[in-house]
């Protein structure tokens, strides 16, 4: 049997609006997912770290201060350096269409902005991980 | 009310409606429940306002209960404030924004802070990387303050300050700026949030554990009424908890719930709860349910008299009036379409008004993707500018008072505060709520049940998912704050780091220390702190090393 899809969703940055991710949370959680949430204002090295200790597939990081474009790219410069950018880093916030496009193209994953879907959100990561998996066994 | 017979009559007449009623098709499936999820009966009637009795829960307004107003005039008097809440980038951006907003007839300002200045961090530590200026302006030490509120007299213009965890040391600085200006502490005139209750609850931007927040609060609220008697000391604020994803039950049983215990705090360090309540305001949130809404404001006023009179023993009138700010709920805002946003908000700020406040910000079409623009601002503005000029709505004083719905539902509302009341208490009181996250939790799941209805399509958001324009491109123009801002603020905090008096910094701060490990009041400290421009990112360093810091276990 295949193993549960392992999420870490993380808040970093000093960004207190948590209501997005916790209900992300509970979503994945009721789809079928392991989640772990790290809480409040953790720093990119921390949630990296997080990420490896705990053998996630994915990453998703909400931001709604508007530090995106710090926080974003920090988070997956660490993920190469650790040899660990398999991880799929998606996220979500207040975060303006071209931003997106710039993040998207330097890595990230999918980024979803208020009126998103939980469902959608799931869906997404659940296609892109198999697409991965996939991948994984060509190689 | 109607009399007995009568009501058995409309009873009589009711029944048998409510027997054709069933005969007649409505679309099945359909549920009639508001935002909060509360059902809504398809009619009201004499029969669900039976047990109110005129004078003693509606009576008149700026009289007891104040149901319907805290003044007997209300905006025959005078208008509410048109407040518009914003900061960004710099000290000097957000000085030509008031400058701005001023001259197209804003008549009250409020400052929106940064993360790193809410947190307080200064703009060098590396916390606050990709952060300074970005959702609020910036503000690290007195010059900051000084550029913001240049070329604008604080004796024309009262000011709302959006600072919680750090508010002491931001009055400081405004008193100074004041001080300077040449208008003395005793004319001052504004709000501060200091709410940290809230932030405990929902917002999320503490520094210190909650009882060392609790006494910056108490030292603060005996200061202001001794030095700052026109001050608002605390915005009691349901707006964040709302924007959490609370129901508006929620929203104004955990409100009030947090006013109460500020009030018992401060009578507990011995102060008069007739010297520091009149100051107390508060700040709700206007989400899109129209009469949900106006009932849940005509209720706080009735519920906080009531408790003031009868619970704390206040004398004064003022000490038992609910002043409140609102906001229109930025929840409620959608990405797609963004246009559709002007009309939600034009809506919440309508019921804002219906529901007696006494200020208003309206949020702009844009807030989904960044700070808004200036035109976005300008439109947001214009929306309440239109109600109290074009609507009519204002002339006279609380219109809906005696719609069967409107006063059941007010009534409601009270009702469902009380049982919560009643449950934190037995819980052990609002900090202990706090620490075991009974309230994060009760909000959370209310976040998740109203997504999952907005999911099932149980709950119709336009152009969400519903009215779904395909390959929607969206053409608004954004708000950018350039990381030059960031560069910058480094570079002048370093600066100002060379130039000042040094020593004095170091002195005040030892103070500071000595004063917060005391039990002296610690604002004329912060005062000397902040006079002789020590950051705000260095007092709040010797107040954490001896408050200590909060940190939340994450609850999902």
């Amino acid at each position: 049997m295949q193993r549960k899809i392992r999420i870490l969703l993380a808040k970093p940055g000093l960004d207190g609006h948590d209501r997005g991710i916790k209900v992300i949370a509970a979503a994945f959680r009721d789809a079928g997912f392991e989640v772990i949430y790290t809480g409040l204002r953790q720093t990119a090295e921390m949630i990296v770290e997080a990420a490896i200790q705990e053998d996630v597939d994915a990453i998703g990081m909400s931001i709604l201060s508007g530090a995106h474009m710090t926080l974003f790219p920090r988070v997956l410069e660490l993920l190469k350096e650790k040899g660990a950018d398999h991880i799929l880093l998606f996220g979500g916030g207040i975060i303006p269409q071209e931003d997106m496009a710039k993040l998207e193209k330097m890595g990230v994953g999918k980024l979803f902005t208020p009126g998103a879907t939980t469902s959608e959100t799931i869906e997404y990561v659940k296609k892109t991980l198999g697409e991965n998996r996939k991948e994984e066994k060509i190689l | 009310m109607p009399g007995q017979t009568k009501l058995e009559e409309i009873a009589q007449r009711q029944k048998k409606w409510e027997e054709e009623l069933k005969q007649t098709k409505c679309p099945p499936g359909k549920k009639f429940i508001t935002v909060s999820g509360e059902p809504i009966k398809e009619l009201y009637t004499p029969l669900d306002t039976e047990e109110i009795d005129f004078n003693r829960d509606i009576g008149f307004p700026g009289e007891y209960p104040y149901t319907r107003g805290v003044r007997n005039n209300m905006y025959r008097g005078r208008q509410w404030t048109m407040r518009q809440f914003s900061g960004m980038g710099s000290a000097r951006q957000t000085n030509q924004r008031y400058h701005f907003l001023l001259e197209r007839g804003q008549t009250g300002l409020s400052v929106a802070f940064d993360l790193p200045t809410l947190m307080g961090w200064d703009s060098d530590q590396p916390r606050s990387l990709g952060e300074v200026g970005i959702c609020g302006v910036t503000v690290d030490s007195l010059e900051d303050m000084e550029i913001i509120f240049n070329g604008i007299s604080l004796d024309k213009i009262s000011t709302s300050m959006t600072i919680n965890a750090p508010a002491s040391i931001l009055l400081a600085m405004y008193i100074m700026v004041g001080e300077k200006q040449g208008v003395p502490s005793d004319k001052l005139t504004g709000t501060l949030q200091n709410d940290i209750l809230k932030e405990y609850i929902a917002q999320k931007e503490w520094i210190f554990p909650p009882e060392p927040h609790m006494r910056l609060i108490t030292d603060l609220m005996a200061f202001c009424t001794r030095h700052v008697p026109k001050w608002n000391t605390i915005s009691v604020s349901g707006y964040h908890i709302r924007e959490a994803g609370s129901t508006a039950i929620q929203e104004l049983a955990f409100t009030l719930a947090d006013g109460f215990a500020y009030v018992e705090a401060a009578i507990k360090t011995g102060q008069d709860v007739d010297d520091f309540a009149p100051r107390l305001s508060f700040f709700f949130n206007s989400h899109l349910d129209f009469f949900e809404e106006i009932a849940k404001y005509r209720a706080a006023r009735r519920i906080w008299a009531r408790h003031m009179r009868e619970r704390y023993k206040a004398k004064k009138q003022e000490s038992w009036l609910l002043r409140f700010h609102t906001q229109t709920a930025g929840c409620s805002l959608t990405a797609q379409q963004p246009e559709n946003n002007i009309v939600r908000t034009a809506f919440e700020a309508l019921a804002g008004v219906l529901g007696g406040t006494q200020s208003l910000h309206t949020n702009s079409m844009d807030e989904t993707y960044a700070l808004p623009s200036e035109k976005a601002v300008f439109i947001a503005l214009r929306t309440q500018q239109l109600i109290a000029n074009e609507t009519g709505v204002a002339n006279t004083i609380d219109p809906l008072a005696g719609s069967y719905f409107v006063e059941a539902q007010t009534n409601k509302m009270e009702r469902e505060a009380e049982k919560y009341f009643a449950e934190i208490e037995r819980r052990g009181g609002v900090l202990k709520c706090i620490e075991e996250g009974y309230f994060q939790r009760e909000i959370a799941e209310a976040a998740y049940r109203y997504q999952k209805q907005i999911e099932s399509k149980e709950r119709i958001v336009v152009g969400v998912n519903d009215f779904v324009l395909e390959n929607e491109k969206v053409e608004i123009p954004i708000l950018r704050i350039d990381p030059e801002v960031e560069k910058e603020q480094v570079r002048s905090l370093r600066k100002l780091r060379e130039r000042r008096d040094n020593d004095k910094v170091k002195r005040t701060l030892e103070n500071l220390r000595k004063v917060a490990q005391g039990t002296d009041n610690t604002m004329p400290a912060l005062i000397d702190c902040v006079r002789c421009y020590t950051t705000e990112g260095e007092i709040c360093d010797v107040l954490r090393d001896v408050f200590g810091e909060y940190t939340e276990p994450p609850l999902i």
